[in-house]
């Protein structure tokens, strides 16, 4: 007890932690970026391509799904060196959110292919379109309305995943916060501010792709 | 003084007046057939006094007694004296047929069990349901599932009956099981206000008809005036349209 | 990397190891069962809380709101060092396993509430409609009527956070709870590679989320067709 609050003690790192969300958004930029890639890749395998091909994926997506992303860090981390593959702490990070991110999005992805499968069946009821057209204006439309959503969710679950780069060193958000929490031992102080701008970031980061989604695609996005 | 006095009541719907200037007594072994277009406004008097949407002004009276639809305690006394039947049955689809009937009874008004069972039997009897206790509402017709509506409304023991439309969802050859329902407790005395497009039921039930239109009462009389001599031009246009067919 | 595994294994595949790699397992298992179990009884309070209605509530309300978005957005590792932080200013002695336990039932009960208040949105509005009318207060309505049909919607995603949370738990490592992310790190510690002790934890986390994953897809496809009916 007697612990009193001082957040006047913290407001000069303020900089150093903003500038720790901003490698944060950085970070998930990146692996969702990545991520998307191997994700839409493994979804159209998956729905279209062969089916050893389409195991090997499926096989991928089990295992990244199944077992925590800190572990999977950890393991090319620690261990691939042992292969004589060596990674910076952020690397390894990176390359552990996107081989993750790419699991998920798979799946994401894979869910929204098959509804378009349903509504390509319809559209090719629509007479006089070439297969070109169909593609352009029926199948694509729906495949962004109907996955927007989704995306951009697991973009702010990556982006509130981006924290335990910080266990590796990386000094993004929490890893700036550890820091501070170092120097100052105003431990409650550092942690509520870094709580609060991990909320705003989030949220900011919510409403822009919400409106985003609704401009661009029609996708109605829930925000709370 | 009425049984039910309602006198310059206005609702509305977020911005759209639904209801105004509504003036209605019903007095005790009445049956009112409230009758007019879609959208007239005749369920939304049901809805208000059930203080299932709050009046804008106006008072209603039961007994007398000025009810106050803010006041929670004053609604909960209005419940507990009037008991309204929905056009979609709104039977809990978790609870069998029984316990439909007994729940509000046993866990709400706090009555004994067994009495409670013995009741809901010879309601849901009465309503031609009695082989059906243990039945959920998606094994029933619409027409069965209406009739334990009626059964469950019935169980309040409620001095006022209000059944809103409650033909308007069923297909048309389970109509008069229904109506059958309703006819039985009309003839046993029991004080109805009935929202219905089937006028031929209105008119042989009804003690009084009100005719509606766009949330205001456009006439009231017996049936007989009603249908046979209106003297609204909005009823006699109403009335000529529906006896055309 | 595989010829190293091997070399290491018999010393690895001791009874004592085992007997340590299921304790962790456990604790694993019992960090997110009971963050989940203690969340569904405060994330029902949230949910009702969120879905009451009077102004005299609205400040309840209010509150509900704020809890369930700001644990929904900040980092479990975050919320893992608040609670660390907190406990050792305000609480002397308070085992480590409990710090990371009111982690997971924080969490879990912002994430469980807004799973629950779906569920609850999910039952059709004449239900609520009828209880109302015969004087069911919103509570009585609630535990009579809505969640005994509410249930079959909120099991399956219940089931599916409580499956990711097994893996999120991983992040009590970092504050010493002797769970499976920390037992590989000790055994790393001892001497094992990385390959084989991270492996091993891998593989075991496999074997608990694969087959409850697959139990909860098979529980949505068994809950979803008949959803508003009977018990």
């Amino acid at each position: 007890m007697g612990y009193v609050l001082q957040y006047g003690q913290i407001w000069p790192y303020l900089p150093r932690l903003l500038d720790g969300a901003w490698l944060a958004l950085q970070i998930a930029v990146l692996a969702f970026c990545g991520g998307l890639l191997i994700g839409t890749l493994g979804a159209a395998i998956k729905s279209f391509g062969p089916r050893w091909l389409s195991m090997i994926v499926g096989a991928y997506v089990t295992f990244f799904t199944n077992t925590p992303q800190l572990v999977q860090i950890f393991f090319l981390y620690f261990a691939l060196p042992d292969a004589g593959i060596l990674l910076s702490s952020f690397n390894a990070v990176l390359l552990g959110m996107t081989l993750n991110a790419g699991a998920y999005l798979t799946e994401i992805q894979r869910a929204g292919f098959e509804s378009s499968r349903r509504s390509e069946l319809e559209a090719s009821e629509v007479l006089g379109f070439s297969r070109l057209q169909q593609i352009r204006y029926v199948i694509l439309p729906h495949v962004a309305q109907v996955l927007f959503p989704p995306l951009s969710n697991h973009f702010i679950i990556m982006t509130l995943g981006t924290s335990m780069a910080a266990v590796f060193g990386v000094e993004e958000l929490t890893g700036q916060a550890l820091n501070i929490n170092s120097m100052t031992f105003r431990s409650i102080e550092v942690f509520t501010v870094t709580a609060g701008i991990y909320v705003v970031l989030t949220l900011i980061a919510s409403v822009l792709l919400a409106a985003f989604g609704r401009f661009a695609f029609r996708a109605r996005t829930k925000l709370i | 003084m009425h049984h039910l006095d309602i006198t310059g009541l206005e609702a509305r719907y977020g911005k759209n007046t639904v209801l105004s200037g509504i003036d209605l007594s019903v007095a005790r072994g009445d049956v009112i057939g409230l009758i007019g277009p879609s959208g007239s406004g005749k369920s939304t008097i049901l809805r208000v006094v059930m203080g299932l949407l709050p009046p804008v002004s106006g008072s209603v009276k039961l007994d007398g007694q000025p009810v106050d639809y803010a006041k929670a305690a004053d609604v909960r006394r209005l419940r507990d004296r009037i008991a309204i039947v929905f056009q979609q049955y709104n039977l809990f689809q978790n609870m069998s047929v029984l316990q439909n009937v007994t729940i509000t009874p046993t866990k709400i008004k706090k009555r004994p069990k067994a009495e409670v069972e013995e009741e809901a039997r010879v309601l849901l009897a009465k309503v031609g349901l009695g082989d059906k206790l243990d039945s959920y509402p998606d094994q029933l017709s619409g027409g069965q599932q209406q009739r334990v509506a009626i059964a469950r409304a019935l169980a309040l023991r409620p001095e006022i009956l209000l059944l809103d439309e409650v033909t308007a969802a069923l297909d048309p050859e389970l109509v008069s099981e229904v109506l059958d329902s309703i006819r039985v407790l009309a003839n046993e005395g029991m004080t109805m206000m009935i929202v219905s497009h089937e006028m031929g039921f209105i008119r042989e039930v009804a003690s009084r008809v009100v005719f509606m239109a766009s949330g205001k009462i456009v006439e009231t009389g017996p049936a007989a005036q009603i249908f046979d001599a209106p003297t609204q031009p909005r009823t006699q246009d109403f009335v000529s349209k529906i006896l055309r067919h | 990397m595989l010829s190293q595994i091997a070399y290491e294994w018999p010393e690895f595949a001791t009874y004592y190891n085992w007997v340590f790699l299921a304790g962790a397992a456990g604790t694993t298992l019992a960090l997110s069962a009971l963050g989940v179990i203690l969340g569904s009884v405060f994330g029902l309070l949230l949910a009702v809380a969120r879905i009451s209605d009077g102004r005299l509530l609205l400040p309840l309300r209010v509150l509900a709101f704020a809890f369930t978005e700001i644990f929904r957005r900040v980092p479990f590792l975050v919320t893992l060092m608040l609670a660390f932080f907190g406990f050792q200013i305000f609480f002397s002695d308070v085992p480590l396993f409990v710090v990371a336990a009111v982690t997971t039932t924080f969490i879990a009960s912002a994430f469980l509430s807004e799973i629950i208040r779906g569920g609850l949105n999910s039952v059709h509005r004449n239900q609520w409609e009828a209880a109302e009318a015969m004087n069911f207060s919103q509570l009585q309505t609630i535990r009579h009527v809505i969640l005994p049909q509410a249930w079959r919607v909120i099991l399956p995603p219940a089931f599916g956070f409580f499956v990711m949370f097994i893996k999120d738990t991983a992040l009590a490592s970092q504050i010493g709870v002797v769970e499976l992310t920390y037992a590989a790190k000790v055994l790393n510690n001892k001497g094992f590679s990385a390959a084989l002790a991270f492996g091993v934890v891998l593989l075991i986390y496999f074997a608990i989320s694969y087959p409850l994953a697959r139990l909860g897809a098979a529980l949505e496809i068994r809950l979803a067709p008949s959803r508003h009916h009977r018990p």
